[in-house]
């Protein structure tokens, strides 16, 4: 007999919770059993020295590396259990990588709405096959004596969830001020411009929660700017994020909480005054007069 | 006999007494039929063992799957292909009590021998593409298939195209052994005019031609589609 996977009522104005996480890459520990309360719309810039591992960190909120021990709990379940469907859960965990990893062989437009059309035309499909079943299914259920099942609705079409995606999609490329990049390939795009459209892709599935890792540490110093005011803005609407960075001014202006990592532990938290301002752990006063 | 005798007499088989009906209707019909469809058999099954031997394997049934597709691989590229086409038309399928004509039999062992080889080329392929690619492609919710055949895959293939050329190249050549199993294909049509007269100087020389010439053609064509691939990323 196996274990149910793990659930957790999620005090409230919490989104997210780390408990214990640990990460090991064969015999290498990297995290060290790290605790952490994300609450909504909270902003939490994460610094550290490199090899400290603030980026495995970040890609164990969402499963790119799967944590080897610990639980991550995300709407209430423990997302770092296999078991989990962490697919469904990726959906509302953004991310943003230091290299943009935009879609090569897409177009701008095709990168934003690939995820959005596919997954919700699949739960179309879905729903259309489960529907087309239901008499069979509820046939037996009937013999079964239990209560038949009511036709799961489907208000939309895949052309309109076509539709609906490109004009979410142009929108989100008019604030940004690309919308006439929307045909070309990201081959031919600059770095910052590659990067606002990584933002916009990750915004296009309406996360509950952004992770960025690094997202100006690839770009050209004047490139630099243009993607932190992106990310200030879509800091204002409240979106919950995780910001992995190295820019300090940033961290200070925009997190609510900066945390200090240094081997595979978080050494330090705090509001920016104090972790900036009056840091107390040595490593972190080391490590920010080198940075400063 | 001397030579313009010997051109004489093919001349008089070939195009007089209508050899090149045979030749070109059945003989290269079937040669390219087989290749063809071999080669799309075989990126079929190639694209679907790459995709296995890449993904992590630290569940089960990758593991299980990974396997059975080593020792497929394993096979096919460790034995000739004439003796797959042996095992199968005289061992494999009068066990299973069928009777499949010997061309069917012949699209299916090339189908799957060029998959062997069409694995290891994707693998290539799908592993030159940057790591990044996937991770994206899951990170906003993707399943690992979807990631896969979506973003990864038409890169990998716009990566091999040349290998994937060469690849068909071989099969063409490759197809000159059906004979062996009573298929009929080019080089079995140019035999059957030799043994009209026992002559076989002048058909196998223009066997020989008409191979080079078809090949010649392929390299050709996958030169223009590479070209295509490359041009649908460079404008705008």
């Amino acid at each position: 007999m196996k274990e149910p996977i793990k659930t957790h009522d999620m005090p409230e104005g919490v989104l997210l919770s780390v408990e214990g996480l640990e990460k090991s890459f064969g015999d290498t520990l990297v995290l060290k059993g790290l605790n952490l309360d994300v609450k909504v719309g909270e902003k939490i810039a994460i610094i550290g020295p490199s090899g400290c591992g603030k980026s495995t960190f970040l890609r164990c909120l969402n499963c790119m590396e799967d944590p080897t021990g610990g639980s991550i709990y995300f709407d209430g379940v423990d997302i770092a259990d296999t078991r989990v469907d962490i697919n469904v859960h990726r959906e509302k965990i953004g991310m943003v990588f230091q290299q943009f990893n935009l879609f090569s062989n897409k177009t701008v437009l095709e990168n934003i709405m690939l995820a959005p059309v596919y997954l919700q035309t699949k739960r179309l499909r879905k729903a259309k096959t489960r529907n087309f079943f239901l008499p069979v299914t509820n046939f037996f259920r009937r013999l079964a004596r239990k209560e038949p099942q009511a036709k799961a609705p489907v208000t939309t079409t895949a052309e309109d969830i076509k539709r609906e995606a490109r004009e979410k999609a142009m929108e989100l490329l008019e604030k940004i001020g690309l919308t006439d990049k929307a045909d070309a390939y990201p081959s031919t795009l600059s770095g910052g411009q590659k990067q606002r459209i990584a933002i916009v892709r990750a915004l296009a599935m309406e996360p509950t929660v952004m992770l960025f890792d690094e997202p100006t540490s690839a770009l050209d110093p004047e490139m630099v700017g243009e993607v932190l005011d992106l990310i200030k803005k879509v800091a204002d609407t409240g979106m919950t994020m995780l910001i992995v960075t190295h820019e300090m001014g940033f961290a200070r202006e925009v997190a609510d909480r900066v945390l200090f990592m240094y081997d595979g532990v978080i050494a330090e938290e705090g509001s920016p005054e104090e972790v900036f301002g009056n840091p107390q752990n040595p490593r972190t006063q080391q490590f920010l007069s080198c940075v400063l | 006999m001397s030579f313009g005798k010997r051109l004489q007499i093919f001349i008089d088989l070939f195009f007089k007494k209508g050899g090149w009906k045979r030749v070109v209707g059945v003989g290269l019909r079937n040669t390219l039929l087989i290749a063809v469809a071999g080669l799309l058999i075989g990126i079929v099954i190639g694209t679907l063992i790459a995709i296995v031997r890449v993904m992590p394997k630290y569940k089960r049934l990758p593991r299980i799957l990974n396997g059975i597709c080593s020792v497929y691989v394993g096979f096919f590229r460790g034995t000739p292909i004439v003796v797959q086409l042996l095992i199968a038309n005289f061992v494999l399928f009068p066990l299973m009590h069928v009777s499949i004509a010997p061309l069917t039999i012949c699209i299916i062992i090339f189908g799957m021998n060029s998959g062997a080889y069409v694995s290891e080329i994707m693998r290539g392929g799908i592993q030159s593409v940057d790591a990044g690619q996937l991770e994206a492609g899951r990170a906003v919710g993707l399943p690992y298939w979807t990631a896969m055949l979506k973003i990864v895959i038409p890169q990998a293939v716009k990566n091999i195209l040349p290998t994937l050329g060469n690849e068909f190249i071989t099969l063409v050549k490759d197809t000159s052994v059906v004979s062996f199993i009573a298929a009929v294909d080019l080089s079995k049509c140019f035999t059957e005019i030799g043994n009209i007269r026992y002559e076989y100087f002048i058909p196998y020389f223009a066997m020989a031609i008409v191979y080079l010439v078809l090949v010649m053609l392929i390299s050709l064509g996958v030169k223009m589609l590479e070209r295509r691939l490359q041009r649908s990323e460079r404008t705008h």
